[in-house]
């Protein structure tokens, strides 16, 4: 296996400046949001309070930082080392991830500067009041976790990281752990928030099994999103496929994204709501691409090997099920949230989109920043496989 | 296969069946015993507007756009909002008077101070809560803003300062609860004309609104509204027409934080499954990794 070691390509390609425009014009409405208000900025109303910062940024981003506690349970908790190569770019997205649901929900809630007083004020009925918890401890968990790969690359300049990563290392099985345990903590409670408004949320997804719907679909889509952004990254820095690591890993998916599956279907029929799926309205419409393409589609494909050892058909099953999972949290969260004095059908307004478009630039930027001058990939280089 | 795969999903499963099996608790209901509350007869609504202008007074709401006199606002269906707890909207739902024209019957929305209320189950910091008196109260100091407790409210009422950037807050009726403890009526009951707002025990509004259905079973709908919807209300409702047909929303008579609070007890009450979900993985660990030092 290659250890992992910084990636010296060329930091500004064109892709990085497109990212950068994005960044600073998610900013500006950024700045739009704090000095004139959540009113102006979004178009969150009395009926819709939630829109796409928490339905995107916070549910699906954390959905998607599945990655991270996934792979490290794989490679770390069940000793299956081969997958080793992946664990890191899996927990550096995670933590990036989660640093940025963090931030979404900072700007997102109207007192940002009270933002740590869960810390002090309890409310152990509200599942809100465990996810937000729970996200807190995990990103200082992620970050910990980070500190070994830091260290590799700066230990020797800055003392302090060195120390710490001395400190810690005999017990980073505890934050391995905890880890996994926090993330289906709140992965499951994510579920959990809407089962309190069953007079809101549409019949196709209110269920009580939502907490173990997510926490499924998290499972499912760890690999999937593993898959996704490798190949983004191997694709874009020019680094060798690892799809000797990649395909074994989808056979996983199989399994988890089964679950999920059957799960779904067995919670539709048994409340008799699969029916309303056909009945032509936009709620319908966006259950049936979820369920079908983002859920049946590359279940189905992923059965087959040919699939899971081409690159390509790889890739675009991975790319169906983490569309499928984003597309479900946008869907409990929005699609499926109509409250019955509802007079104006909420839509993300440009500063809502801009924001949310800066935050995953942001990320995409950080990853490369980091896996330029930090040992977090280990695919050699095209060039040297070549050789 | 190779025997830790086996093991992963043994274990992976055995992990969600302990999860989903936790030691469930029933859920009991924290409704406090017969709270204060009011009774709207909504047959006695003339839609004169003087509980909004009362309510806009007590609470030191800023100024409307058009004054409470005029009655033309009546024409738009509306909803309570940051600068107005409490409106009263006029609905047509078919009754016709002695001239045979349409006539009019008028409600007043406002919090309905829930028994069991779904904001409070909601809120992560507790900054809303559920009196002993029965007023659901709101405590700025403690919101962070989140408005957890707009998505969870069944009858839709709590409002947002969406225009403040920094100091926003959660705007709803207070059941002018200042006004409450100095031994006064709230705002809009004590100026009502027509006594369509009746003050007092939730007990004694209860006999007092079967006594007006008993009494006139022609003038009133058989029901009263609140009684159980979500559980039980401390504000109550009867009328001449369902409801439902007075723009209010249907609600379920299950207490709302039943549901929610009854998987998060049985999944998290002293921690157990996270605390049981560790002990497996740090065992699997250990038995699968050998040595946690041969990681790398």
């Amino acid at each position: 296996m290659h250890h992992p070691r910084p990636i010296d390509r060329p930091f500004w390609s064109p892709g990085v400046l497109v990212m950068l425009a994005v960044m600073i014009a998610g900013g500006a409405a950024l700045a739009v949001r704090f000095v004139y208000g959540l009113g102006y900025a979004t178009n969150l109303s009395n009926t819709n309070p939630w829109g796409i910062w928490i339905g995107m940024d916070v549910a699906s981003g954390v959905a998607l930082a599945a990655g991270g506690f996934t792979t490290a349970a794989l490679a770390h908790v069940f000793g299956r080392h081969a997958y080793e190569a992946v664990t890191r770019p899996a927990l550096l997205t995670a933590a990036l991830g989660y640093t940025f649901v963090a931030i979404a929900v900072f700007v997102d809630i109207g007192r940002s500067w009270a933002i740590w007083k869960p810390i002090f004020f309890h409310n152990y009925n509200s599942a809100l009041f465990e996810v937000a918890m729970c996200v807190m401890i995990y990103l200082s968990v992620l970050w910990i976790e980070m500190i070994p790969i830091l260290a590799e690359r700066w230990g020797a300049k800055i003392p302090l990281l060195g120390r710490l990563d001395r400190g810690l290392s005999g017990f980073m099985w505890i934050f391995i752990i905890l880890g996994v345990v926090l993330s289906c903590m709140h992965q499951s409670s994510l579920g959990t928030l809407m089962v309190i408004a069953p007079t809101k949320v549409h019949p196709l997804w209110y269920t009580p099994f939502l907490p173990l719907l997510f926490l499924l679909s998290a499972f499912a889509v760890g690999y999937p999103m593993v898959i996704v952004e490798t190949n983004l990254a191997t694709t874009s820095l020019g680094l060798h496929d690892e799809m000797e690591v990649l395909a074994p890993l989808s056979r996983f998916t199989i399994v988890t994204l089964g679950l999920y599956m059957g799960l779904k279907i067995w919670d539709l029929l048994r409340r008799g709501a699969l029916p309303l799926a056909f009945d032509g309205s936009l709620a319908a419409n966006s259950f049936l691409v979820e369920v079908g393409l983002g859920v049946i589609l590359p279940w189905t494909l992923l059965l087959f090997p040919s699939v899971r050892r081409s690159r390509r058909g790889l890739f675009f099953a991975a790319l169906f099920v983490v569309g499928g999972v984003l597309l479900n949290r946008v869907n409990v969260f929005l699609v499926s949230y109509r409250p019955q004095t509802q007079t104006i059908p909420y839509f993300p307004s440009i500063g809502e989109i801009l924001v949310t478009a800066g935050a995953v630039a942001t990320i995409m930027f950080l990853y490369r920043v980091l896996t330029t001058h930090a040992p977090v990939l280990s695919a050699p280089k095209q060039e040297d496989m070549a050789r | 296969m190779s025997i830790p795969r086996r093991q992963f999903l043994k274990t992976a499963g055995f992990g969600i069946a302990a999860m989903a099996a936790g030691p469930a608790h029933a859920w009991e209901s924290k409704a406090p015993d017969d709270p204060l509350g009011c009774l709207v007869d909504v047959t006695r609504c003339i839609g004169c507007r003087k509980c909004e202008l009362a309510c806009n007074q007590v609470n030191k709401l800023p100024e409307p756009e058009t004054p409470f006199e005029d009655m033309r606002v009546l024409d738009a269906k509306r909803r309570p909002t940051a600068g107005a707890y409490t409106v009263v909207n006029r609905y047509y739902p078919g009754a016709l008077d002695e001239r045979g024209q349409l006539s009019p019957t008028f409600v007043k929305i406002q919090c309905m101070h829930c028994q069991d209320p779904a904001c409070v189950s909601a809120c992560v910091t507790g900054a809303l809560s559920k009196k002993e008196n029965g007023t659901v109260h709101y405590d700025a100091s403690r919101c962070i803003g989140c408005r957890y407790c707009m998505v969870a409210c069944p009858f839709e009422i709590p409002a947002y300062d969406f225009h403040d950037p920094l100091t926003p807050q959660v705007r709803k009726c207070t059941f002018c609860l200042e006004r409450l403890e100095d031994g006064k009526m709230p705002g809009c009951a004590s100026i009502c004309p027509t006594e369509a707002i009746t003050f007092g025990r939730r007990s004694v509004l209860m006999r007092l609104a079967r006594e007006r259905i008993e009494g006139d079973p022609a003038r009133y709908e058989n029901h009263v509204y609140g009684e159980h919807e979500a559980g039980g209300t401390s504000w109550l409702y009867i009328a001449g027409q369902p409801l439902a047909k007075l723009g209010f929303p249907a609600v379920p008579d299950e207490p709302l934080p039943r549901r929610s609070e009854t998987i998060q007890h049985a999944l998290f009450s002293y921690l157990w499954s996270p605390a049981a979900l560790f002990a497996t993985l740090a065992l699997t660990m250990k038995t699968l990794s050998g040595s946690k030092k041969d990681k790398e």
